[in-house]
């Protein structure tokens, strides 16, 4: 495919009924003109992603010898994995966290989306920036400033100090699981605001309009009709922050202490400091197969929900 | 607009509302609040007013240099996948093929893959290669990553413009070429923008990926990343996240001028 893109774009060929021969071939094929407009994509995502994907699976099925690696192929570090209780326990955890940060975003976006897609009439693009603009800024940064927030000399720690209320800094606050699904919950708002709002956005409002004449009240409303009709958004909105959240390393680096540690950091620490490469793959797998499974089940179970709704 | 009993106002969440954007923009602007305080420490209470962290930042070599590899890898990160991103988004728009659907669902696949995973599993690709890590292998990461976004801002583009605008251009004599240049890039002109920033904010941005692929050369994640271990080079990063912070700000307002210009009010409605 991606030979018949080089020819495309190349005129001094001297080829003269060759060249022919393709261009009506070309304009005959309209598939054909397509998928060598599409090719040097496809090339790119192919090399960059199957080939590393194949590799990684590839590597997850040797051991570590010292510096080198044994190339002969084996399960071991499946084993391993399956039973030492610390990486299901690190799974599980990791799993929860997103789970966790899910759900707190989705339910904290949803009225915000509504409000905007309901109840702004004017400048709604106004708001609709107003709540993108903070994740413009470092994604590192925006982590950090919750270690300033939830830190032992931090805003709330000060705070309920100086109005007396504790008298010990609070040390839970930080270095939690908790640490890790707030600042998730805020570092991921954005990602679940537009596609709720935009799923609010495209609902025909005659379809309310008919559910109020036939008696319907504002809850019965919500329940038969606007909520039913934005789960798309939901569902879109969930799986785009659950699948990057179980693979973020840096919050929990950051703000989850030992106990808010995820299978990610362990992950990276086998590719750094533990420099074990093919448990670190077989991690990256394992990890991957969970995400894949999670998020069917929960597209699956939603899509159910919906048809018995509808 | 009479929706009285759908649309009525509705205090509650109009507080709720406020209060929801209290709780995005609080914790961001303690960037620039802790960037003027006299103070290693990033605690309160607040020491006295000072510009020193942002004087010295401008003597921080390592920090403007990795600035400078940022932006580096963002330019080229966005232009080459802004240019796939075209490629991509004129052929599953303008052609019908058989297989479209599961070809643009793999072209999408790095949305749905974790990037600690897509990040090693390049690591481990490049490594068996024998190729050495440094900003082009951190680039090529990024590429990768960003060509679904360039395609999500570009495909509503070419679907929005008449192809028949396209085929008169080819009517009247103009050749593949041409059209493109004349005809087609024009209209999705606006989507290509969209494109570049979106992808030159994702690079810029992204720090999993450059986290495993960068070699000695720092991007400014990175950069930062190392900081954030020694309290006395924090505030240093914390003056240049509020620069990047006001810039991104006008960048967005600006945009949204540009677009917004001349249109009537009910239209910048919608998005």
């Amino acid at each position: 495919m991606s030979d018949n893109a080089a020819s495309f774009g190349n005129p001094d060929s001297d080829h003269i009924s060759g060249r022919r021969w393709l261009s009506r071939l070309f304009m005959r094929h309209e598939a054909l003109r397509g998928y060598s407009l599409l090719s040097p994509t496809l090339f790119i995502v192919t090399v960059g992603i199957c080939i590393p994907l194949f590799i990684l699976v590839g590597m997850s099925l040797w051991t570590q010898h010292g510096f080198d690696f044994d190339k002969t192929l084996t399960l071991a570090s499946y084993f391993e994995i399956s039973d030492q209780p610390i990486y299901a326990a690190l799974l599980k955890r990791s799993i929860l966290i997103s789970a966790g940060c899910t759900l707190a975003t989705v339910i904290l976006a949803y009225p915000m989306a509504y409000f905007v897609a309901f109840h702004v009439h004017r400048h709604k693009m106004i708001w609709i920036i107003l709540m993108t603009l903070p994740f413009w800024t470092s994604y590192l940064l925006r982590v950090f400033s919750w270690k300033i927030i939830l830190g032992y000399n931090g805003v709330i720690n000060s705070g309920l100090m100086g109005m007396g209320i504790i008298d010990q800094p609070l040390e839970f606050l930080l270095y939690s699981p908790l640490a890790v699904v707030i600042t998730l919950t805020h570092a991921w708002s954005a990602f679940a605001i537009l596609p709720i709002y935009v799923s609010l956005e495209k609902i025909d409002r005659s379809l309310l309009e008919a559910a109020a004449d036939l008696g319907d009240g504002p809850v019965m409303r919500f329940i038969r009709i606007t909520l039913p009709l934005s789960l798309p958004g939901i569902i879109a909105a969930a799986l785009i922050i659950f699948i990057p959240t179980v693979g973020d390393y840096i919050t929990p680096a950051l703000l989850g202490g030992p106990d808010g540690i995820m299978l990610s950091n362990l992950i990276q620490a086998q590719f750094g400091k533990v420099n074990n490469w093919p448990m670190g793959a077989a991690l990256a797998i394992t990890l991957m197969l969970t995400v894949a499974l999670f998020s069917i089940i929960f597209a699956l179970v939603t899509r159910k929900v919906t048809e018995r709704i509808a | 607009m009479n929706f009285s009993y759908i649309n009525r106002p509705n205090r509650p969440l109009h507080v709720y509302a406020i209060v929801y954007l209290a709780f995005l923009y609080v914790p961001v602007l303690f960037l620039p609040l802790f960037s003027f305080n006299n103070s290693i420490f990033i605690a309160f209470p607040l020491k006295e007013f000072t510009t020193k962290w942002y004087v010295a930042m401008f003597n921080n070599e390592p920090m403007i240099a990795a600035l400078a590899n940022s932006i580096k890898v963002g330019v080229v990160t966005s232009i080459v996948a802004t240019l796939l991103g075209v490629f991509a988004a004129k052929a599953v728009t303008r052609y019908r093929m058989p297989g479209k659907v599961p070809v643009i669902g793999f072209i999408m696949l790095p949305l749905v893959i974790p990037g600690i995973i897509f990040g090693v599993s390049l690591l481990i690709l490049l490594s068996q290669m024998g190729v050495r890590l440094s900003l082009y292998t951190v680039t090529m990461g990024h590429i990768i990553v960003c060509v679904p976004f360039s395609m999500a801002a570009l495909i509503p583009r070419f679907e929005g413009f008449d192809a028949s605008i396209e085929e008169a251009s080819a009517d009247l004599g103009e050749n593949m070429w041409w059209t493109f240049w004349r005809v087609t890039l024009p209209m999705v002109f606006p989507g290509i923008i969209a494109s570049f920033l979106l992808c030159f904010t994702i690079s810029f941005d992204e720090f999993i990926i450059a986290f495993f692929l960068s070699g000695t050369d720092p991007t400014l994640p990175i950069y930062m990343w190392g900081q954030l271990r020694f309290p006395d080079k924090l505030p240093g990063v914390l003056s240049l996240g509020s620069i990047i912070l006001m810039i991104s700000f006008i960048v967005v307002f600006v945009a949204h001028w540009i677009r917004t210009r001349g249109m009537p009010l009910q239209r910048a409605g919608g998005v």
